[in-house]
């Protein structure tokens, strides 16, 4: 941005300095693709929304690194002082066309940006994964979404030190897996027993802290089949990297056959690595520091299997 | 100027020895605090070698889990509080007098108490790793009820030793806020207005007017947590009533500015350092010295972006966000203000110079993902993941540390009398570089896969970038021994610097070097013009032709 102003404006710098732009444009392009390629699979009406944003930012982001870094390598390369040479260099003090200029350009800039993810934000808001509502405020649950976008299937969500357990209320079904239909519209109902966790789907592109002491609704729709990691993302204690879950999307059918069939299983241990890792570290001789033991795993009707892979 | 007469003091001892007592001059302080900072930097480094050595393997292999989030949360307290900030608080005393032309600091007892302090809370922090159970481990946020967890139930526990020791670090960070900015707003040379007075002056007092607005949140929110984890009352304990997200206001609303108290005096190094040695005037000097007030101005309406997935309205979202993107507008005009100065310039790559454009690169990189994270809908996604630990860590490691580093080699000669090596320098430089970036771009994209920070163990799908990201960390541990090598032999044994051994323009280098203890003493020169006139061939103060002159006859002489 500064080279084209400082240079001598001769038709070879404006040339030449146009066909960098271009370049930079080009490459912004091209890094606004790729960056698509770093996310995990969009498995949620989120997803799309998000990435869409963060390309948009990857590409504004390339141009002004780009830009930056040639300038450097610029000065580098033509402004270096010959060897023994003490003198200075032309005292330039300051243009304040060009504070103007670079004041203005990145503010219209990141007010775009913010433009665009309100916008999002809308959106999101209106789709519903970014909305909560406090059960013991009813208020907001009025201003929170209108009762009659309400989405149908309601699943209960509670974060322990350090398992996740999922109750489908209307099925009389609990588990330590959580499975979804896809394309249908779901909430969850985030409550903790003891601290702060993170309900976090990559793959949804959803986070939200659980808050003891409070139930957070957050809703979301599915849109494509897999097998998906739920990760705590609130720092939680001694096994919080544990602290993890599958998610299960599947289609409307064979999600009614799975409640059907887990409301017939018997109830038995959920999963928990926590519980696990502190039976052998009381047999160890030094178990490390202290800590709190964890909660005993929930009694479900499905453990469900974590080492089977995972889409993202 | 106010005059104020002290009682008569002893006369302090001269050489080594006056580093280890409670000396009063600033000189002396500024030289204890960067010495006791790196001290701990080496312990804090260590911390990070065993981190990254547990990571470098998806497995929780190489320590307990329980160990690992102690030794994590040390690694950020540590290195936030007893190196990033004593290190910079150390700069401050060495270069606030001397560039003012002020004969110490206004108040240089409160200056010893503010030093004295840092050891103090220093030995309480590492202490905490020998009680019974174990250091704090609830990461450096601290965030109840986790940190209210006390599982042996003991009233002295890490926890509680780590809130004492932050709280001290309050103090003691108070006590310096007020002397700097007393100094810098009261104790200026003749002619020495705001506008004629270096950067560095101008980025030290917006950071310790930011120092002084927002601490005593942070020591508000510690007293809170500290009742509650050892008095059974419930500030943040759901189950008594009490809200565990006011303890994130009260920490953010202090701990967001902190990072521009961290990140505005290594703008003040960039502004001082890129016209030395680009033999040109800092292009748009009005513009970067205002430009850190209203920083400081925006820095203090943004801290709820740490919180978008805590639970937080949307019309908060959108209004911090909002204010989160302005800040890039002033820092903007730096940057563009510094690529300015290069431009046409005279470049000359020195070792300070070298770490100051490899910390601007980093700066910019660390820019760009800060605008990504004050996006709402990418921030949810990638907010307490390790896109959140890579973006701080080029801002922390790659722009300040590097700046750090940067005034260490350029003032080095000023305060030590000595000379440091060019050859030994640059390689710390190199390795620092490609350390760093190393160590921390593979965070970015692990954090956009969903890698979230803090875990002990993690997916094996994250193992390809740990591993690259565990090299890097482990050259950045290599990269401080050409460092630390060549502080103590050019300390030592150097060759000896005359009083502008870089030719550069400011009253630090109108002082002898090292400069005696009351640098100028009676005869403060009269500033006649404004900083960082290269080229321009005028004068920065009255008589400077006689005074340089009588300075290279003491060097002769010498």
């Amino acid at each position: 941005m500064t080279s084209s102003s400082k240079a001598p404006l001769n038709t070879t710098a404006v040339v030449g300095v146009s066909l960098w732009v271009g370049l930079l444009v080009l490459l912004s392009h091209w890094m606004a693709g790729q960056s698509q390629r770093w996310l995990p699979v969009q498995a949620s009406n989120a997803a799309p929304l998000v990435d869409g944003l963060f390309s948009f930012e990857t590409a504004l982001g390339t141009f002004v690194f780009g830009a930056v870094l040639s300038v450097l390598v610029w000065v580098l390369l033509f402004n270096r002082a010959e060897k023994y040479d003490d003198s200075d260099a032309m005292p330039i003090e300051g243009n304040t066309r060009l504070e103007v200029v670079w004041t203005a350009i990145p503010f219209v800039l990141v007010m775009a940006i913010a433009a665009y993810a309100m916008q999002v934000n809308h959106r999101l808001g209106v789709l519903g994964p970014m909305e909560h509502i406090h059960a013991h405020s009813p208020i907001e649950m009025q201003g929170g979404y209108a009762g009659d976008r309400l989405p149908p299937e309601q699943v209960e969500v509670i974060a322990r030190q350090w398992s996740w357990e999922f109750r489908y209320p209307g099925s009389n079904v609990a588990s330590t897996e959580l499975h979804l239909p896809v394309d249908q519209p779901v909430t969850f109902r985030l409550t903790s027993d003891d601290v702060l966790h993170g309900f976090y789907i990559p793959a949804f592109r959803l986070k939200q802290d659980v808050i003891p002491g409070r139930a957070i609704d957050v809703n979301l729709t599915p849109t494509r089949e897999g097998r998906y990691r739920l990760r705590d993302s609130q720092f939680s204690g001694t096994w919080f990297a544990a602290n993890q879950a599958d998610v299960v999307v599947q289609s409307l059918d064979d999600y009614h056959s799975w409640l059907k069939q887990a409301a017939a299983m018997p109830l038995q241990p959920g999963l928990s690595v926590a519980v696990q890792e502190y039976g052998e570290r009381l047999r160890r001789s030094n178990p490390g520091w202290a800590t709190v033991p964890p909660a005993p795993p929930p009694e479900v009707n499905v453990p469900g299997n974590p080492s089977l892979p995972h889409d993202g | 100027m106010t005059i104020a007469t002290f009682p008569p003091e002893p006369k302090p001892p001269a050489g080594w020895s006056r580093y280890f007592g409670f000396s009063t001059d600033a000189k002396v302080i500024g030289i204890q605090y960067i010495v006791t900072a790196f001290f701990f930097f080496l312990i804090g480094g260590l911390l990070a070698m065993v981190i990254r050595g547990e990571l470098i393997t998806p497995a929780s292999d190489l320590v307990d889990r329980s160990v690992y989030n102690g030794i994590y949360t040390m690694h950020g307290t540590i290195m936030l509080f007893l190196f990033i900030f004593p290190v910079l608080n150390g700069l401050n005393n060495l270069l606030i007098p001397t560039m003012i032309g002020a004969p110490d600091m206004a108040f240089p007892r409160l200056n010893t108490a503010a030093f004295w302090l840092v050891p103090v809370f220093g030995t309480l922090l590492i202490a905490s790793f020998f009680v019974p159970g174990g250091s704090a481990s609830a990461g450096w946020w601290s965030y109840p009820p986790v940190s209210l967890q006390n599982p042996l139930g003991h009233l002295i526990n890490g926890q509680f030793l780590w809130i004492l020791a932050v709280a001290l670090s309050g103090v003691s960070s108070i006590m310096g806020a007020v002397n700097f900015v007393t100094t810098i707003l009261r104790m200026r040379a003749p002619g020495l207005g705001f506008f004629r007075m270096p950067v560095f002056c101008w980025t030290a007092l917006a950071a310790q007017s930011l120092q002084l607005i927002g601490l005593p949140a942070l020591t508000g929110g510690a007293v809170m947590l500290l009742m509650d984890l050892s008095f059974g009352t419930s500030f943040y304990r759901p189950e008594g009533g009490g809200d565990p997200v006011l303890y994130q206001h009260f920490f953010w609303f202090y701990s967001h500015p902190a990072v521009y108290v961290i990140i505005l005096p290594v703008f003040g190094i960039f502004s001082e350092v890129f016209p030395v040695y680009s033999r040109k005037p800092l292009f748009g000097y009005v513009y970067v010295a205002v430009a850190s007030f209203i920083i400081v101005g925006l820095g203090l309406i943004v801290w709820v972006h740490h919180m978008f997935p805590s639970g937080v309205a949307q019309w908060m979202r959108d209004l911090f966000m909002a204010t989160t993107m302005l800040i890039a507008v002033p820092t903007g005009v730096k940057v563009f203000a510094w690529l300015g100065t290069l431009w046409g310039g005279k470049l000359r790559l020195t070792t300070p110079m070298l770490f100051c454009i490899g910390g601007l690169v980093n700066f910019v990189f660390a820019g760009i993902t800060g605008v990504m994270l004050a996006t709402v809908p990418v921030d949810i996604h990638v907010s307490n993941t390790y896109f959140v630990v890579g973006h701080f860590h080029y801002v922390i490691y790659g722009a300040a540390v590097m700046g750090v580093f940067a005034a260490i080699y350029h003032w080095f000669p000023k305060f030590t009398g000595r000379m440091p090596y060019e050859g030994l320098g640059k390689l710390h430089c190199l390795l620092t570089f490609v350390g760093a970036n190393l160590n921390f771009l593979p965070m970015h994209p692990l954090g956009l896969m969903g890698m979230p920070r803090r875990v002990s163990s993690y997916d094996p799908e994250f193992a390809f970038w740990n591993v690259i990201a565990s090299l890097g960390a482990f050259l950045l541990g290599v990269s401080i021994i050409p460092f630390l090598l060549n502080m103590l032999s050019s300390w030592i044994r150097g060759p000896r610097a005359t009083h502008n051994p870089w030719n550069a323009i400011g009253l630090e280098w109108l002082l002898p070097s090292p400069p005696p203890e009351d640098n100028f003493g009676e005869d403060v020169p009269v500033v006649i013009s404004r900083p960082y006139g290269y080229g321009s061939g005028e004068p920065l103060v009255e008589h400077q032709a006689e005074i340089e002159q009588r300075l290279r006859l003491q060097e002769v002489a010498a």
